[in-house]
């Protein structure tokens, strides 16, 4: 057994409306950041931001959804991607085996509860979002469109969320204690987080550029995705197609600093170690990283320093960020990071690392710059999070 | 396949559950629709000056997490895994008021950095230096029985040997005035609030941090060992009974076999058939208890539950004030404990002597 196979994927981002739209983006240099215009912050003509181009009314017609709906717009997002990967997976009956549905979040319905704070008291028909703010409320309003029943619960880690429900539900599998699983994560652009990371000062006014020696930091964005992992007896007794596997995951925490990475990246480290030795892959097996590469000089310096020690005096192999393309989708980063490596696999292709054009000074990693193609067997893609929470997961062909 | 048991146990909660045996100085609060923490005295724990910076619901994290360690007799553990409904929720409102209030302007870091949900973990690894698996869960009320669920897996597959989990939920004063607007919290100016025997919907509000050190070895300090835990999202009032005598079932017990069956009562009308059932009928001839009448609702109160029972199991104890009918066993080995909210967000949890 090579891991936990992957039977189906849905995906909403800048770069695309489903997987599909997405890989083409990703070939063809699509990029999906820009000046924000869903959300009114008076930062708009600094920020560039990955963000999707409907509109909440848009999306509350693409779902179908009621006039007396309260769907945050994370949960619509959430909602339409999961409804993809169910479909990719062509599960007709979700409650025939053991599934349950493990999703990610980094500040639930933030995106209501900041549009309506001070609202509800004067506007009785607003009450209704009150309850969206919850971090499991998007789940919980997935389970219900998809009709799921069983165990549903959700994972915030900050940027490595949706990395550990991935972790979790192949663990939930591997353990036997379901049969099917359906993993990801959801994060719609909020003002709360924008000016959060503002604060930090780790926003770029510019297009980030990844491991580029002159990054100025990240732009947020905002995405969605799942994918349906299924145990080995199921997708025999289906006669399932497998996209791909769950090979090796691995998560530690940095213990360094509650927003910062340290230096040399022990947390990164033993996060790609554990996940190495969950797979028996050695380092020299990879043929691709998808890095979390968020183009902030503390994130690249220490992922960067993390790659060193793992690789020691081996040819760190082909990597790079994808978020020059959707900007940093915080929780569902690694959901839709995901997607792309299965789509790496599948093509037999990497990446390019776009804007990047100078070498980082403390040590010699240079991101793949162009999109390269050739045989990939095992892709490794790490996201890190706030808490010091990293994580590694590793994806190989089937 | 290792077994899981729960070496240590530490409490902040609306009682004085520290310093104390086991619930005897506790008290039933009729008056009140938002119960708020005993503090702990914190500068035993953590330095005046990083005290300053931390949200309630971390500092009583880090006690609660102190004092669970120090009761297991261990000073580190493998993993950390936290459950939170709502995470650091007075630094979520602070910093979207000063975004609101300031239009986006004048703002500073430490709220926004202290609001994300996974927090009380990271600094509570940091406090520790435990660079191992740290997770978070917020699902509402399944939070903490996410993580017990996970630490169980960690433990059974040899993945770690110790794990430190915790249930932590903080009352902030805009969300619950938003809670009482929804109708989450009973109304205002309705006392005596009560949760048996009430006609009332909402519930009595509270707040928390209860923490357990689960290792994969009996030993001088063992409360209970854990067996079970399940997490079902949807479930009708008519399909409890038979999902509970299944759970019990797939753990080669019988209703008969349950000792104790500690249930979520929390006042709200609507959704207390759920509990009711279960209490006049399958489990008639079972002691029943509660515990939402001095611990409070909120998402994490489920932590304060599991709390109680390692205690009874321990001690072989039921205090009268957890009581809900006068049903007696000779010996308290086996406790279900079942919780849900609204109706969804079902978790059974099975622990033994």
């Amino acid at each position: 057994m090579k891991g936990v196979a992957i039977t189906g994927m849905g995906i909403i981002s800048s770069i695309g409306n489903s997987v599909e739209e997405n890989y083409i983006s990703l070939i063809e240099n699509k990029i999906g950041i820009s000046r924000i215009t869903n959300i009114s912050t008076v930062h708009a003509d600094v920020i560039k931001v990955g963000e999707i181009k409907k509109t909440n009314e848009e999306l509350v017609n693409e779902l179908n959804l009621t006039e007396d709906n309260n769907f945050s717009r994370t949960a619509m997002i959430g909602t339409l991607a999961a409804k993809q990967a169910v479909e990719n997976a062509g599960i007709t009956s979700i409650n025939e085996f053991r599934t349950g549905l493990i999703s990610a979040t980094s500040v639930g319905g933030m995106d209501m509860t900041e549009r309506h704070y001070y609202d509800y008291f004067t506007h009785p028909e607003l009450v209704k979002y009150i309850t969206c703010h919850d971090g499991g409320d998007v789940a919980e309003k997935i389970a219900s469109a998809l009709g799921l029943k069983g165990m549903v619960t959700t994972i915030s880690t900050a940027c490595s969320s949706a990395a550990n429900s991935i972790m979790l539900g192949a663990r939930l599998i591997k353990t036997g204690k379901l049969d099917r699983v359906i993993v990801g994560g959801a994060d719609g652009l909020a003002k709360f987080t924008i000016n959060g990371f503002k604060t930090l000062m780790i926003l770029s006014d510019d297009f980030n550029k990844p491991f580029d020696n002159e990054r100025k930091g990240l732009n947020l964005g905002e995405a969605a995705a799942f994918l349906v992992l299924e145990s080995d007896e199921i997708v025999a007794k289906q006669n399932k197609k497998v996209l791909a596997r769950v090979s090796g995951y691995g998560n530690a925490n940095d213990a360094f600093h509650q927003t910062a990475s340290s230096e040399n990246g022990d947390g990164a480290y033993l996060a790609m170690k554990k996940a190495f030795d969950v797979s028996g892959l050695k380092p020299s097996q990879i043929d691709y990283i998808n890095v979390h590469g968020t183009a902030t000089p503390n994130n690249d310096l220490s992922e960067g320093r993390a790659l060193k020690r793992i690789y020691k005096d081996e040819q760190v192999p082909d990597f790079s960020s994808t978020k020059p393309f959707t900007g940093h989708t915080l929780a569902a980063a690694a959901a839709i990071e995901a997607v792309y490596s299965v789509l790496a696999i599948q093509n037999n292709v990497v990446y390019p690392n776009l804007n990047f054009e100078n070498q980082m000074e403390e040590f010699d990693l240079q991101p793949q710059t162009s999109l390269k193609n050739k045989n990939i067997e095992h892709v490794l893609s790490n996201s890190f999070g706030f808490g010091g929470n990293c994580s590694t997961l590793i994806f190989s062909k089937s | 396949m290792k077994r899981t048991y729960i070496n240590g146990v530490g409490c902040i909660s609306t009682q004085k559950t520290f310093d104390t045996v086991f619930l005897e100085e506790a008290i039933v609060n009729h008056d009140q629709n938002v119960l708020a923490i005993v503090p702990p005295v914190y500068k035993d724990y953590i330095s005046p000056a990083a005290s300053r910076r931390m949200a309630k619901g971390v500092k009583n994290g880090i006690v609660a997490s102190a004092l669970a360690m120090k009761d297991a007799n261990i000073e580190k553990v493998d993993a950390i895994i936290t459950g939170t409904g709502l995470g650091c929720i007075e630094d979520s409102e602070k910093f979207l008021k000063s975004i609101l209030d300031n239009n986006e302007e004048f703002l500073t870091p430490t709220s926004f950095i202290q609001s994300t949900h996974n927090t009380v973990g990271a600094q509570i690894a940091l406090l520790q230096q435990c660079k191992g698996y740290n997770f978070t869960y917020v699902n509402g009320a399944v939070s903490f029985e996410s993580a017990l669920l996970d630490a169980k897996m960690q433990i059974e597959e040899d993945e770690a040997q110790s794990v430190l989990i915790g249930g932590v939920d903080e009352n902030g004063e805009y969300t619950t005035a938003l809670f009482k607007l929804n109708g989450r919290i009973k109304a205002d100016n309705s006392a005596p609030y009560n949760l048996l025997n009430s006609t009332t919907s909402g519930a009595v509000y509270g707040e928390g941090a209860s923490f357990f050190v689960l290792e994969n070895e009996r030993k001088e300090t063992t409360y209970a060992e854990v067996l079970d835990i399940a997490i079902i999202n949807t479930l009708e009032e008519n399909e409890i009974e038979a999902e509970i005598k299944a759970f019990l079932k797939s753990n080669n017990l019988e209703i008969s076999d349950v000792d104790a069956l500690v249930l979520g009562f929390d006042g709200n009308v609507d959704f207390e058939n759920y509990y009711r059932n279960l209490a006049e009928n399958a489990f008639a001839q079972t002691p029943v208890l509660y515990y939402k009448h001095l611990s409070g609702e909120y998402d994490t109160a489920s932590a304060f539950a599991l709390w109680m029972a390692s205690k009874i199991i321990k001690t072989q104890q039921i205090p009268e004030i957890i009581k809900v009918n006068s049903v007696e066993k000779p010996a308290y080995n086996t406790i279900l404990l079942y919780n849900q909210l609204n109706g969804k967000n079902h978790s059974f949890t099975l622990i033994s002597k």
